[in-house]
């Protein structure tokens, strides 16, 4: 994200927008809007200060109009003149908002901006967000930790590790394809599995095996086992299974809350697995 | 960011401040590196006299500080009495008081023939003089009512992070008032306390003013250098004021190692103990009456400049009080371009050295807290250490540097001119303009500066709008310590000054050798008010 935004200096690679090369341009250059994680509004101008900031002529003429749209846009019309200390978080997030938007910009970035909401308001600020983002139209790039936040919001969700993009796509895409071991395991909850107990569930030799607890069934499989635990959602229930085999005492299912009983042998048997090459971390 | 310009700007500033603040140090050290010099320093007992006195004068004066300001800080922090607040405000008074302007209050108030020796002849009916103000006993006597203002903010600002529920521990397992007190709250405490200490200590070390009026034949150090300076005794001199300074970097040395660590404090995190409210009539109407008389000795001084200040010339002799009060002196100040002279000089200096000095601080900042550049840790060294070396040092070291001309070692003869001495409180402001906006930096969101720039602001722009109006308060806080500091100086310009940039302090002086008491007082009063104006405008927020 900030190299995207220019506080950075990449040590390799080009950032390119609209087929220009903004590698070198400065952050004030980039016509970038940004919504940082804590906000950084600033404390000694008001909210109008704020969203005003980043027009040319400030507030006056055109600009009162612009700032006023841009609060509308966020649902904080007749705010100008309010402080943004008085805001609640929900509010800061919106003047944030308002005030990245306002020059309107090429690209607008959001360095995890639900991190900072309680997590009742962390939802609906997701949903307004995300009405916000398809009405405004803006190519939109949204940092953040919450595999939910990515898949809810994302049209096209980037996994990155380490610095290094792991990969690009849908949602699902990601879950049901996943380009990489690392990718299988990180989005998602997975079994993993190796050796005997990987080809107990159709893998073959050198290969490891990773199956999502909805794509086990609890019967009629080649992989046996003790059920240890229920753990009832409601609409279904995780089990978890110590099989019999090595590498395989802790094996996450999901299934209809009555299909087993702690204590119960069960067989189990994989509806559909992902399967990558043993020798990749 | 970019990482190229930084480390250039880096690279420069830390030269200018080497230039500014080491290198004079390593002028004079050279300069007293003769065989000669040393030999006759070494062989003088009064030198060794003057180095114990400056010695024993300062651990005295820490010791008298310490014994008046903690128990003060107590006092106003932990109980509840009518008046506590007015007189807890009352008694931050001394601050506002210049130096030199405060020893004259002293010797109108305390001296042999200021206004407490004459109640005195008047009630004993004499008219040979009660006592001398004079020798160690005044220094002290000076040191303690300037510099208990140190240990008392610092306890005060101690004990209202103390978090109760250490104390309610302690009594919880047992504890009586007195062991809580010493085993808990000043172990505590025990931070604030060695900061104060060291803050005293290095400026009784310092102290120019209090020796040089009230010293007589009593020699301290600083006494001591202006003196073999003006003999023209100048290598003694230099290594006079090396001795100085190693006692100073020794002193401050040590005192460090008792400071301990801050993490004690910061551990808890509930609120300060509640103020105890005083039930019994005697113990309220007794602290009350303690605070009162308390604060009245605190004003005495201020009283009586501006008392003395209503003196025409020559109009007091042998009375108790004065029978002539008017604004004779004040327009005389203002009539006389002569008088007038050192207002507007010592204005004019202050207010450069104050710009240059933030000016510097700024860059400083900059660099130290939000670049990456390597001189980082040695720009902050440089900015702190004219702190660390008494006032006459520099002086000294200044007056050593640019009294030649070899523009090739960046040398230029500036002695004698009108930019020696801004130049000088420039570098003595340094430590409190860089302590302050250095502060200032570090409490500001670098997020702020990178939103700015994501909305387009370039980098003065950014400034302009965002770094600088937040950076304000720690701006007009360390411009206007800066300022005032500048503006009551007494200690540099007496070695650096000439008859055509003379300062106020120097007339205040000069106005005394003539017996001109008053308007020496009007002086000292301006002075006061001026300075009480700039603090008061620089604190605000």
């Amino acid at each position: 994200m900030r190299l995207l935004a220019g506080f950075e200096t990449p040590d390799a690679g080009r950032i390119v927008v609209e087929g220009e090369d903004v590698t070198a341009v400065p952050p004030a250059r980039r016509r970038f809007g940004m919504v940082f994680q804590h906000y950084a509004l600033f404390p000694h101008l008001d909210v109008g200060g704020n969203v005003a900031f980043g027009l040319p002529g400030g507030e006056k003429g055109d600009g009162a109009r612009r700032v006023a749209e841009a609060l509308e846009r966020v649902d904080l019309a007749g705010f100008e003149r309010r402080k943004v200390q008085e805001l609640s978080g929900g509010q800061q997030q919106r003047v944030a908002l308002a005030r990245a938007l306002a020059p309107e910009p090429r690209v607008l970035l959001l360095d995890e901006p639900l991190s900072n909401l309680d997590p009742t308001l962390r939802e609906r600020t997701r949903h307004e967000l995300r009405e916000l983002i398809k009405r405004v139209g803006i190519t939109t790039i949204f940092v953040t930790h919450e595999q939910e936040e990515a898949f809810d919001l994302g049209d096209r969700v980037a996994l990155l590790s380490r610095g290094h993009l792991v990969q690009v796509g849908t949602a699902d895409d990601l879950y049901e394809r996943p380009a990489s071991l690392f990718a299988a395991t990180f989005v998602g909850r997975a079994n993993v599995l190796r050796g005997a107990a990987a080809r107990a569930l159709g893998g073959r030799d050198g290969q490891v095996v990773v199956v999502r607890p909805e794509a086990l069934a609890l019967e009629g499989g080649g992989l046996s086992g003790v059920v240890r635990e229920r753990r009832y959602t409601g609409a279904a229930a995780f089990f978890l299974i110590e099989g019999d085999l090595p590498g395989a005492e802790r094996i996450e299912v999901l299934a209809a809350p009555q299909a087993a009983k702690v204590g119960d042998r069960v067989s189990l048997r994989a509806l559909r697995v992902l399967t990558f090459p043993e020798s990749e971390p | 960011m970019n990482a190229r310009r930084p480390s250039l700007s880096g690279s420069l500033l830390t030269l200018l401040l080497a230039w500014l603040v080491l290198y004079p140090i390593l002028l004079v050290a050279r300069e007293a590196a003769h065989a000669d010099a040393i030999r006759a320093f070494v062989s003088r007992p009064e030198e060794w006299r003057a180095l114990w006195a400056s010695l024993w004068i300062s651990v005295a004066s820490v010791v008298l500080a310490a014994a008046l300001g903690v128990p003060l800080a107590f006092l106003f922090e932990r109980f509840e009495f009518p008046g506590r607040r007015l007189l807890g405000s009352l008694v931050a008074l001394p601050a506002v008081l210049p130096p030199l302007v405060g020893v004259i209050a002293f010797l109108f108030l305390y001296g042999e023939s200021g206004f407490a020796a004459r109640a005195v002849q008047w009630v004993l009916g004499t008219t040979s003089a009660p006592w001398h103000l004079q020798g160690p006993g005044a220094i002290l006597l000076v040191h303690a009512y300037s510099m208990y203002v140190y240990f008392y903010l610092f306890t005060r600002a101690g004990l209202a992070k103390l978090d109760v529920s250490m104390l309610e521990a302690a009594q919880a397992l047992g504890a009586g008032r007195w062991r809580s007190l010493t085993r808990v709250t000043l172990p505590l405490l025990r931070p604030s306390l060695a900061g104060a200490a060291i803050l005293t200590f290095m400026t009784a070390l310092g102290s120019f003013s209090a020796p040089y009026i009230f010293g007589g034949g009593f020699r301290v150090m600083p006494t001591q250098i202006v003196n073999s300076k003006l003999n023209g005794d100048l290598p003694v001199a230099m290594v006079e004021t090396i001795a100085l300074a190693l006692l100073a970097l020794l002193g401050l040395a040590l005192l460090r190692r008792t400071e301990g660590d801050d993490i004690l404090v910061a551990l808890g995190k509930g609120a300060a103990p509640r103020r105890r409210v005083l039930r019994s009539r005697t113990a309220r109407l007794l602290a009350g009456a303690a605070g009162w008389l308390f604060a009245i000795f605190l004003l005495l001084p201020h009283l009586t400049l501006i008392l003395v200040s209503l003196v025409p010339y020559a109009t007091w002799t042998t009375e108790a009080l004065p029978p002539v009060l008017n604004l004779d002196n004040y327009r005389r100040l203002l009539a006389e371009p002569d008088r007038l002279t050192p207002l507007v000089n010592s204005i004019w200096m202050a207010a450069v050295s104050t710009a240059g000095a933030v000016a510097i601080a700024l860059g400083a900042g900059w660099l130290v807290v939000r670049s990456r550049v390597r001189l980082r840790r040695v720009i902050e060294g440089f900015l702190a250490l004219p702190w660390a070396l008494p006032g006459t040092v520099f002086a000294v070291a200044l007056a050593t540097a640019f009294s030649v001309s070899s523009p090739l070692t960046l040398r230029w003869v500036l002695v004698g001119t009108v930019a020696i001495l801004p130049l000088a409180y420039l570098v003595r402001n340094l430590p409190v303009t860089g302590r302050a906006i250095l502060a200032g930096f570090r409490q500001l969101d670098p997020a702020l500066e990178e939103a700015a720039a994501s909305l387009g602001a370039g980098r003065a722009a950014t400034l302009r709008r965002v770094t600088l109006p937040l950076l304000q308060p720690a701006l007009a806080a360390g411009a206007s310590l800066a300022f005032v500091a500048a503006l009551g100086d007494f200690v540099t310009s007496i070695v650096l000054y000439t008859y055509d940039t003379r300062p106020i302090a120097i007339e205040i002086l000069s106005s005394l050798r003539l017996n001109e008491i008053g308007v020496a007082a009007a002086f000292g009063v301006v002075l006061m008010l001026v300075s009480a104006v700039v603090l008061w405008v620089g604190g605000r927020r």
